[in-house]
């Protein structure tokens, strides 16, 4: 939480210094404004705290956000003065200065931020699903509302990958599409969930932050790690209680008795028969077609992936224990006379050996990171000489953060950057019906560099000149939606 | 740096939102646009610092008013004792009795001092003074809880009434009463009247010594409250419908006799769901149709 005000312990009373009433207030209690509050002998603020709030605008309105909580790499290092560039207003193209170049004094140093809202028609999201199950075909194509927003790209380590929107689909389709596409990203990254559908695959309710929703089931965990990364992991736990494990996953299904894991335990073979194609010992590409059943497959009885149990090996009475790679399925089987897997009460040990996959899955969550490049005209108002700001970011004199985020630049050329929508402000995203979306963007450098590449000098204005600004924009107030 | 107060606009682009510390505005005036926008220009520029002027004679403004005038230097803290110094005499009261409306007086009196404006207020937390011109009226609603749907009642106030302040005080409040009242709305000529005024009214709606009212020293909630040690009302338990009457009746009285020296124009108090109307002096005043079921069982006019 940030606090501008200051606090002195008198007891268990604190002094407040917010303003002059100098209030004593007790634990629990709040000063005579109600605004701030003794909490455990900490000076808190207890309304929504409202960034610009000493940055005012007299006769104009403010821009309010609720900060979020931990963020320690202030822009502006003053007291709780962060001036993001969220309503900062734009021009675009971006001839003019833009709308903000705030300095202050960060330990003696002049340090100068460049505010401005870029638009950003180069842009899109790439959203992470954490999931096993199969949301479609790599480059499939993903719509909203019906329209191409983007396409499925490459799995990474349990999760699906969606890359969306890009200038192709904001601009170089129909209106429509541009449309849908600016507002699926527009609602992607101000948090807000959106209903996404792959061709020849799922449904899924993408909303950042949250557990993605496929086919109307929302995902709680993401597996604990492919087939033969659980017989590793958990190979010892099973020993001696079950003869057999089969952990069933769309990508690597694993058997305990066939798996390395299993041979160093000296585990005898039971005479299980997969189908798919064996890798590796004890390790099975394909055993189903993929899905949102077990282990991502399509199956729902997992007894479909086995042939016969060989009876050279094979005894009545072994048993067997197959399990998804979340723990989210599981069942105990024994052999009858005729070597045929018959499903039985799960053994109390081999229960809480499931559970203990389950509680090693983490939760899953859907991620989304804004992309854009700042490349093209929007350094024009930051410097009359574009590609010197580039090289100062790059040469990591000037810092590049979005609604007062961290965000990774990426190498190469321009300044095209990613930021996690998640750590910035209520409606830091809004659009123009270029279509393009308008997101913030701060640049923050020392003042002598700043002049060195070409800024705007004559328009750089000192923070506490904010104050009287009447060109803050209004911003729609959305409360509690972050920490 | 110069703490500056928040002043902004309101959504709906007319009224401003001024803030500094615990002074919460809302100001709205209305007449030619240019006198407006000097009217709210001048209200900013009073309301900078006007905290910190208050704040330089705070101790002096938290100690019992003499009803003799004390050597206060800030206008607004010498209208905030001139409003208490009538009561002064007959009971413990300071001059933060009537900060509020104080300082709502003093920004409406910038405004008007700048600009021609036909209608104007400034709400001080509920605490307001008021400009009318010409046929211009200002309406006072009466909620029964802020959290209720629908007025219990409104009160018209025209420019010919002599009425420029109105005040609600209660135990409900920010601050803390010695009565049970859960709202005393008073009628005044000014704004620091009339607080201070609702405030006197307020403690005396009161019933003492009865268990069901549970009382804690003000100064165990806000270690520098200038109610120091008195005992301040923090819940008010089951009450019969006699004792809601008599302590209502306790309040009546003190607010005829107030009106009787001129120092109000009218109050409403309400206990208990129950509502009483002391004389409004034909301030037009009625119930509009029931909101709630327990709405106004007796209004008697005192």
């Amino acid at each position: 939480m940030v606090t501008e005000a200051t606090s002195a312990a008198i007891g268990d009373k604190i002094r407040c210094d917010a303003c002059p009433v100098m209030c004593y207030i007790k634990p629990g209690a709040a000063g005579a404004c109600d605004r701030y509050a003794n909490h455990d002998g900490q000076l808190v603020r207890v309304d929504p705290h409202i960034v610009l709030e000493q940055t005012v605008s007299h006769g104009g309105r403010l821009v309010p956000f609720q900060a979020t909580g931990d963020w320690d790499g202030k822009i502006v290092h003053e007291p709780s003065i962060v001036v993001t560039a969220i309503g900062a207003g734009t021009t675009y193209p971006d001839y003019k200065p833009a709308p903000f170049i705030v300095s202050s004094e960060i330990d003696g140093v002049d340090m100068v931020t460049v505010v401005t809202e870029g638009i950003f028609s180069y842009c899109g999201v790439k959203v992470k699903i954490d999931t096993d199950r199969y949301l479609g075909p790599e480059t499939a194509t993903v719509r909203a509302q019906g329209e191409a927003v983007g396409h499925v790209t490459t799995s990474e380590y349990g999760s699906q990958m969606l890359s969306l929107g890009g200038v192709h689909h904001l601009t170089g389709g129909s209106k429509k599409e541009g449309r849908v596409t600016c507002d699926a990203l527009m609602d992607l990254s101000n948090c807000n969930p959106v209903e996404l559908t792959i061709d020849g695959g799922a449904t899924v309710v993408v909303q950042a932050g949250c557990a993605p929703i496929v086919n109307g089931v929302a995902e709680e965990r993401m597996r604990v790690g492919c087939g033969s990364a659980t017989i590793g992991m958990f190979a010892k736990q099973w020993q001696g209680k079950v003869d057999e494990v089969v952990v069933v996953d769309d990508h690597i299904t694993g058997v305990l008795s066939e798996h390395q894991a299993g041979k160093l335990l000296d585990i005898p073979d039971t005479g299980i028969k997969m189908k798919g194609r064996r890798s590796t010992p004890g390790r099975y590409f394909q055993v189903a077609e993929p899905g949102t059943g077990w282990g991502g497959t399509r199956i729902s009885d997992p007894l479909s992936v086995l042939g016969p149990f060989d009876p050279k090996t094979a005894r009545p009475g072994m048993t067997m224990l197959m399990v998804s790679t979340t723990g989210e399925h599981a069942a105990y089987y024994e052999l009858d006379a005729a070597l045929r897997p018959v499903e039985k009460q799960m053994p109390l040990d081999l229960k809480l050996s499931v559970e203990r996959i389950q509680e090693n899955c983490e939760p899953a969550l859907c991620t989304v990171l804004f992309m854009g490049g700042a490349g093209g005209s929007l350094r024009a108002g930051v410097t009359d000489n574009p590609v010197r700001l580039t090289r100062s970011v790059k040469d990591a004199l000037t810092r590049v953060t979005s609604g007062g985020a961290p965000v990774y630049v990426w190498p190469g050329g321009g300044i095209t950057f990613m930021v996690d929508v998640t750590q910035m402000p209520a409606g830091a995203f809004g659009y123009v019906p270029t279509p393009a979306l308008v997101a913030p963007i701060e640049f923050t450098l020392k003042l002598s560099d700043y002049a060195a590449l070409g800024g705007h000098m004559d328009f750089v204005r000192p923070l506490a000149s904010l104050r009287d600004s009447a060109e803050i924009r209004p911003m729609p107030y959305l409360p509690g939606r972050r920490a | 740096m110069k703490r500056l107060p928040q002043a902004a606009l309101l959504p709906d682009g007319r009224r401003l939102h001024l803030q500094d510390g615990p002074i919460d505005l809302i100001v709205e005036a209305k007449g030619k646009e240019a006198d407006v926008r000097a009217a709210y220009q001048a209200a900013v520029h009073r309301f900078t610092g006007l905290l910190d002027e208050l704040c330089e004679e705070l101790a002096e403004l938290r100690q019992a008013a003499a009803p003799a005038r004390r050597a206060l230097n800030g206008v607004v803290a010498r209208r905030m004792h001139a409003a208490v110094a009538p009561f002064a005499a007959d009971c413990f009261i300071t001059p933060m009795a009537a900060v509020a409306g104080a300082v709502a007086e003093e920004i409406l009196g910038a405004m008007l001092g700048v600009a021609q404006l036909t209608r104007a207020y400034v709400n001080n937390g509920g605490d307001i003074a008021l400009h009318l011109g010409g046929d211009e009226t200002f309406t006072v609603g009466l909620m029964d809880r802020p959290d209720s749907h629908g007025l219990l009642r409104t009160m018209m106030i025209r420019a010919e009434d002599p009425i420029r302040g109105i005040a609600t005080s209660g135990r409900h409040g920010r601050s803390f009463s010695l009565g049970i009242a859960d709202a005393v709305t008073v009628l005044a000529q000014t704004a620091s009247q009339a607080d201070a005024a609702a405030t006197i009214i307020g403690n005396a709606v009161d019933l003492p010594g009865h268990t069901a009212i549970v009382r804690v020293p003000a100064n165990e909630l806000q270690p520098d409250s200038d109610l120091g040690a008195r005992l301040v009302t923090r819940e008010v338990g089951a009450l019969t419908e006699a004792e809601v009457e008599d302590a209502l009746e306790a309040g009546s009285a003190c607010a005829r006799k107030l009106l009787a020296a001129g120092l109000i124009e009218g109050a409403a108090l309400r206990l208990c769901g129950e509502t009483v109307v002391v004389e409004t002096r034909g301030i037009e005043s009625r119930s509009p149709q029931a909101v709630r079921g327990d709405a106004p069982g007796s209004l008697m006019h005192a």
